[in-house]
């Protein structure tokens, strides 16, 4: 086993593209050696990237938010631009783990461990979030919701890494909201959860919605049946109710420790309708 | 597997080490420095017994591998004490009976130390939360709570 | 010499106060030392291969590849631990389950160890033993594990305590009844009766400290062992008795202990780690990871329980009856006769019966665990209990008066009470502000009692006075949770000398007679009782010597306030002289001052308790908070009170963890899913309130200074608390534990489905 920290993109996607075992990308660490303890896999090379250059940061830019993939998900809650903007996002973030997991896991590892209840990746889908895709063949930007493709695998190719994740720039009168379900308070995996993202009409209307659904597939659903049922409403009581029935029938889950089939079909719907309520309310909707 | 040298400064004093690639930083203070305040509770970031300060961040040093330690700064639980003068959460641990069996205690204090650092005026809820990294099994969390507090109005007046 | 241990109503001056403990600084400056923080020179690492099988039969086991790796140093199996319990059918269980021997017979069962110069190698090596598994049909379910047609886990078992020995063999290894009375007759005169079953599943005490252990065996036959145990002379007779050693050739020190509950009561690594130091001539740590110390070590029992209550319209219980039916893991055990003696205790019943059947299932042998079956049989009927009141019309909590026991009562496994606090505890719970505070929406609120034994036992301490006049006090039982500070306090109150004279530690076993466990609360009542016996032992010598500095007879010498006082007018210029002054002059007085004590604590009074709590549940989603929890206990005399409450608090949290989400989760292929603390929930500190105590003394005959043990019977009354409050909040009774977020809405929507 080998561990490196190189100092630049290139030469970490040159390492990892020209390694002749199995490699791994080390942020925060707090899945990776969760996995190396439990025995599940012991990488030749361990490629540390915090030690490249501006992959610490957290970008504001005229399209909007540039997370870099080593930014602890801690710093995110202390960004306030970030948090006014994407308060769903944020919260999602701050909820992976504990306060000493805080100071080291990023979105980008949440995203890439590929696990269908990972906390910040329903929020990042529900906020339309974008992954920069370095590798060997250049770069690329690609939706978050195509990293994953099954529980533990995703889309990238070898020798590639997410740089950082890209939010838009908020339109007016929009609000995002994330929850999930845990049977304690703090410290478990979801059992469920629910992102979503809405913007008003300057009536109050939802003009435009997303809405992602955890650990209730094999991957995070994007569902669009959900995000139509919102449009052109102002969350009445109907309204939620439908979302509650759809996404409860979007669902496709499984019985596992953490809860069984009937509870995540129900508490799904619960969940969408109560981050929808909260989404509706940061956007100035009553 | 060739061992890598590591440069860092623990509890304020430098110190190098020779580590391999998969040994973790809490492997690496207890079994190379011999500084086994820190604990290993279950070697996978739920318990936060083993909980450090790492430049300023609170975090499970199982989770941290002993390399990345290189050029930062290390605050372990041998370090919180002032020669033989407790820290106002030491000696507000002793005076409440926060700790009965002790095991969870190192880990405690270091993720109290860095919650009062964040937030010096705390509600019973921050705290909390704050520490719900960190599992103790025999009080309750009622007397540990209340130690913090109480260091809390102690370490404002100072 | 003659030792009376009956209460004597005394005025304390150091019992009863709240110093702080003397192990407390190197506590919160990390230098003090547990099982994994001690080492030695030339140590190698040991670890242990586990069974990945529920049940399965070894075929062979080559371990040649292992051997060959370059730095292992020894690897064992069962035939490095040859069969030497000479028909001790208690500790060849103890033997197999260390190492199986013929079969794996649950999820993470050792099946074969290393040892090496480190844990890379270590466990390299693990992966180089090969073994040859038959595998055999499992079963982990109690209730499944029960019925006749069951896989056997051991087919030369035959149920003990039928009237007629069974033709075939069972998974239900014994049956024990107890109670008085007609149970017929007591049901005919009821005007009503609640009759339902319960389960409880399976949890873990969760200690945060894993098991860990050196051991250094020495090529002349003598060995050292450093563990985290609570009871180090225990795990010495046993791990002598596994190994062929004599006791005394091997030394064994308790390491400060991170928890134990009963889980520390039991050898599992350490026989091992001695079998590998043996084998390669070099001290051998073994450290447990978590997922080893949930797969392997002391589960509880998961238990099915059925109640049968009865009573008048005036709140008079007329019958009351149980079965009670409680996994042993793969090894014989006597979970449900304990379950069976303490289901009915709390009450005055005319007509009482309980039956407790032991079963077998693939899972990791039982180990105490704080009151061990106290806790699910109290969950069965307390919750039968309210239900009953409920249906009667009247106050649970009034309900329960009117049929406690008393002084005098015959408790439904025996023996006549004494002088008992499950009244007191219950008008304490009546007038508490607690049962007045308003609920809001979604809310209930629950109480329950409990009760617990205590245990006393062999107990042996060593009270040392040095020639500066300061004390060392030398115990026999582990501090789990603060008794070096109860024990000093004694030690001062009896010689009337400071607290911050006394200097208490836990001696290893060369240095001490043999002491049980600290289990049962066993540890302060105990051992003060052996320190008082000491204390007086070295007051006689104190005596004796200022009778000699003063050239008087030792009969008109008292001690009074750390004294010595010449009695009588004839002495009435001699003054007083101190405890110091005594032992200054011991080397010229005939040496060393010393106090001794070696006794049998008999009389462990009884303790009872009494919780209320309010819940809040999310009729949505089933969660559950909690908003209000408060327990009443009786201590006999709260010795440390801060440490008493400590245990109240800790006991309750650990039940709310059980009574809401801990559990031990098995697949169908009876491998354990949830081996970790991420899906053992146990609880955060954000998950509880406040824990409100409130101490009652009611003085236990039988101890000097009226002392009861506190320990357990904290964690007895809180799954059936948080029942009742949870019933009481959702609108449907509650009956399996955990009562997860999922077990409750399902209740619930099937309440709902029910009323349309």
């Amino acid at each position: 086993m080998r561990y490196i920290r190189p100092l630049s993109i290139e030469d970490a996607v040159g390492q990892l593209a020209g390694s002749a075992g199995t490699a791994a990308i080390l942020a925060g660490g707090s899945d990776l050696l969760v996995r190396m303890k439990g025995g599940f896999g012991e990488p030749e090379l361990i490629v540390d990237i915090k030690a490249i250059d501006g992959l610490s940061e957290i970008r504001e830019t005229a399209e909007g938010f540039s997370i870099g993939a080593a930014v602890p998900c801690a710093v995110l809650g202390e960004n306030t631009d970030l948090k006014k903007a994407w308060p769903g996002v944020v919260e999602a973030a701050k909820l992976i783990g504990s306060k000493q997991v805080q100071g080291r896991c990023t979105i980008v590892g949440n995203l890439c461990n590929a696990s269908p209840a990972a906390d910040s990746v329903p929020a990042l889908v529900a906020a339309g979030a974008k992954a920069v895709v370095v590798g060997p063949a250049g770069r690329r930007t690609i939706p978050v919701q195509s990293v994953p493709t099954a529980p533990g695998k995703t889309s990238l190719a070898k020798g590639e890494i997410i740089e950082a994740i890209l939010l838009d720039k908020r339109e007016p009168r929009s609000g995002d909201a994330y929850l999930r379900f845990i049977p304690r308070t703090e410290m478990d995996i979801a059992v469920v959860s629910a992102g979503v993202n809405l913007t008003l009409d300057e009536h109050g209307v939802v003009k435009s919605a997303r809405v992602a659904l955890g650990a209730v597939a094999a991957t995070v659903l994007l569902v669009e049946e959900a995000a139509e049922v919102l449009i052109g409403s102002r969350l009445d009581e109907a309204t939620l109710e439908r979302l509650a029935k759809v996404c409860a029938g979007a669902c496709r889950p499984i019985d596992d420790k953490r809860g069984t089939i009937e509870f995540r079909r129900k508490v799904a719907g619960v969940l969408a309708q109560r981050a929808a309520t909260s989404a509706y309310a940061r956007a100035g909707g009553k | 597997m060739a061992g890598i040298a590591v440069s860092t400064t623990i509890n304020g004093d430098a110190v190098e080490y020779l580590c391999q690639p998969d040994e973790t930083l809490l492997d690496v203070l207890r079994d190379r420095l011999g500084l086994t305040g820190a604990k290993e509770g279950c070697g996978t970031g739920d318990c936060g017994a083993c909980s450090i300060i790492l430049d300023d961040r609170l975090v499970c040093s199982c989770l941290v591998l002993g390399a990345e330690a290189e050029g930062r700064r290390v605050e372990t639980i041998e370090g919180m004490a002032h020669g033989d003068t407790l820290h106002p959460l030491q000696q507000k641990f002793l005076e409440h009976a926060a700790l009965q069996c002790g095991i969870c205690t190192p880990g405690f204090l270091i993720a109290a130390k860095d919650l009062l650092a964040k937030n010096p005026d705390p509600t019973e809820e921050e705290i909390r939360f704050g520490l719900a990294g960190n599992l103790c099994r025999c009080t309750g969390y009622d007397k540990i709570v209340r130690a913090v507090q109480d260091a809390a109005i102690v370490m404002k007046g100072a | 010499m003659n030792f009376d241990p009956r209460f004597s109503g005394r005025k304390f001056t150091s019992v009863g106060t709240r110093p702080i403990r003397p192990d407390g600084i190197d506590k919160v400056t990390g230098r003090a030392r547990y099982g994994a923080d001690f080492n030695m020179a030339g140590q190698l690492v040991g670890r242990v291969l586990r069974s990945p099988h529920a049940h399965a039969r070894i075929v062979k086991i080559d371990t040649s590849k292992a051997e060959k790796l370059a730095g292992v140093k020894a690897v064992i199996t069962a035939a490095d631990l040859p069969d030497l319990t000479d028909g001790d059918a208690a500790m060849y269980d103890v033997l197999d389950n260390c190492m199986a021997r013929t079969k794996a017979l649950y999820d993470g069962h050792a099946v074969a160890a290393v040892a090496a110069i480190d844990a890379r190698t270590a466990r390299q090596a693990l992966k180089l033993i090969e073994i040859e598994y038959e595998l055999l049909p499992h079963v982990t379910d109690v209730d499944e594990a029960a019925k006749h047609t069951a896989p056997l886990i051991n087919d030369a078992i035959f149920t003990e305590g039928l009237e007629e020995k069974p033709v075939k063999p069972s998974n239900v290894t014994k049956r024990s009844q107890f109670g008085h009375g007609d149970v017929h007759q007591g049901f005919g005169q009821a005007d009503f009766i609640v009759e339902r079953s319960f389960k409880t599943e399976q949890t873990h005490q969760g200690y945060i400290e894993p098991h860990a252990c050196v051991a250094n065996f020495s090529s002349d036959g003598t060995a050292d062992l450093w563990v985290c145990t609570q009871g180090h002379f225990v795990y010495r007779q046993h791990c002598a008795q596994l190994l062929g050693m004599e006791a005394s050739k091997l030394r064994v020190t308790s390491s400060e202990i991170g928890g134990g509950f009963g889980g520390k009561t039991h050898v599992w690594a350490e026989p091992v780690a001695l079998a590998l130091s043996r084998k390669a001539g070099r001290p051998v740590k073994l450290v447990m990871t978590r997922d080893e110390v949930f797969r392997a070590s002391g589960p509880t029992s998961a238990t099915s329980i059925d109640v049968k209550i009865g009573a008048r319209k005036d709140g008079t219980i007329t019958a009351a009856e149980a079965t009670l039916r409680y996994s042993c893991g793969p090894y014989a055990g006597s979970w449900a006769e304990i379950g069976a003696m303490t289901a009915f205790a709390c009450y005055k019943l005319d007509n009482v019966k309980t039956v407790g059947y032991e079963v077998l299932v693939n899972r990791p042998k039982t180990a105490a665990y704080r009151a061990p079956s106290a806790p699910m049989a109290a969950f069965a009927v307390e919750s039968a209990v309210d239900e009953l009141a409920k249906k009667i019309g009247m106050d649970p909590v009034d309900f329960r008066i009117k049929n406690a026991a008393q002084e005098g009562t015959r408790s439904s496994y025996g023996p006549v009470y004494g002088p008992i606090g499950i009244g007191p505890t219950l008008e304490a719970v009546k007038s508490h502000p607690h049962m007045k505070a308003p609920l809001g929406k979604n809310q209930g609120r629950g109480m329950a009692c409990g009760f617990w034994f205590n245990f006393g036992g062999q107990t042996c301490t060593d009270l040392n006075i040095g020639m500066d006049g300061s004390v060392s006090l030398a115990v026999g039982t582990v501090d789990v949770g603060g008794s070096r500070a109860s024990l000093s306090l004694v030690a001062a109150e009896e010689l009337g000398i400071d607290y911050s004279q006394v200097k208490a530690i836990v001696a290893d076993t060369s240095s001490l007679g043999y002491n049980d466990m600290t289990d049962g609360s066993r540890g302060t009542f105990s051992s003060s009782m052996a320190t008082i016996s000491a204390a007086r032992n070295a007051i006689k010598i104190l005596r004796e010597r200022a009778a000699q500095m003063w050239d008087i007879a030792v009969d008109d010498v008292v001690w009074e306030k750390g004294h010595a006082i010449a009695r009588g007018e004839k002495h009435g210029n001699l003054g007083k002289l101190s405890l110091k002054e005594i032992a200054v002059e011991s080397g010229k007085t005939g040496g060393p001052i010393a106090g001794h004590s070696e006794l049998v604590a008999d009389g462990a009074g009884v303790s009872f308790a009494t919780h209320i709590c309010d819940i809040e549940v999310d009729p949505d989603t089933g969660a559950t908070r909690v908003i209000r929890y408060t327990v009443v206990q009786d201590a006999g005399k709260a010795v440390h009170p801060t440490y008493v409450e400590g245990q109240y608090q800790g006991g309750a949290a650990q039940g709310i963890g059980w009574a809401l989400n801990e559990e031990y989760i098995y697949g169908k292929d009876g491998r354990l899913q949830n081996a970790g603390f991420l899906d053992y929930r146990i609880p955060v500190c954000s998950d509880l309130p406040m824990i409100d105590t409130q101490i009652l003394e009611i003085p236990n005959p039988n101890h000097p200074y009226g002392v009861r043990g506190v320990g357990e019977t904290s964690i007895v009354p809180p799954l059936a608390a948080i029942a009742n409050a949870v019933s009481n909040a959702a609108g449907v009774r509650m009956t399996h534990i955990p009562m997860s977020p999922p077990r409750i809405l399902a209740a619930i929507e099937a309440e709902r489905e029910w009323s349309k």
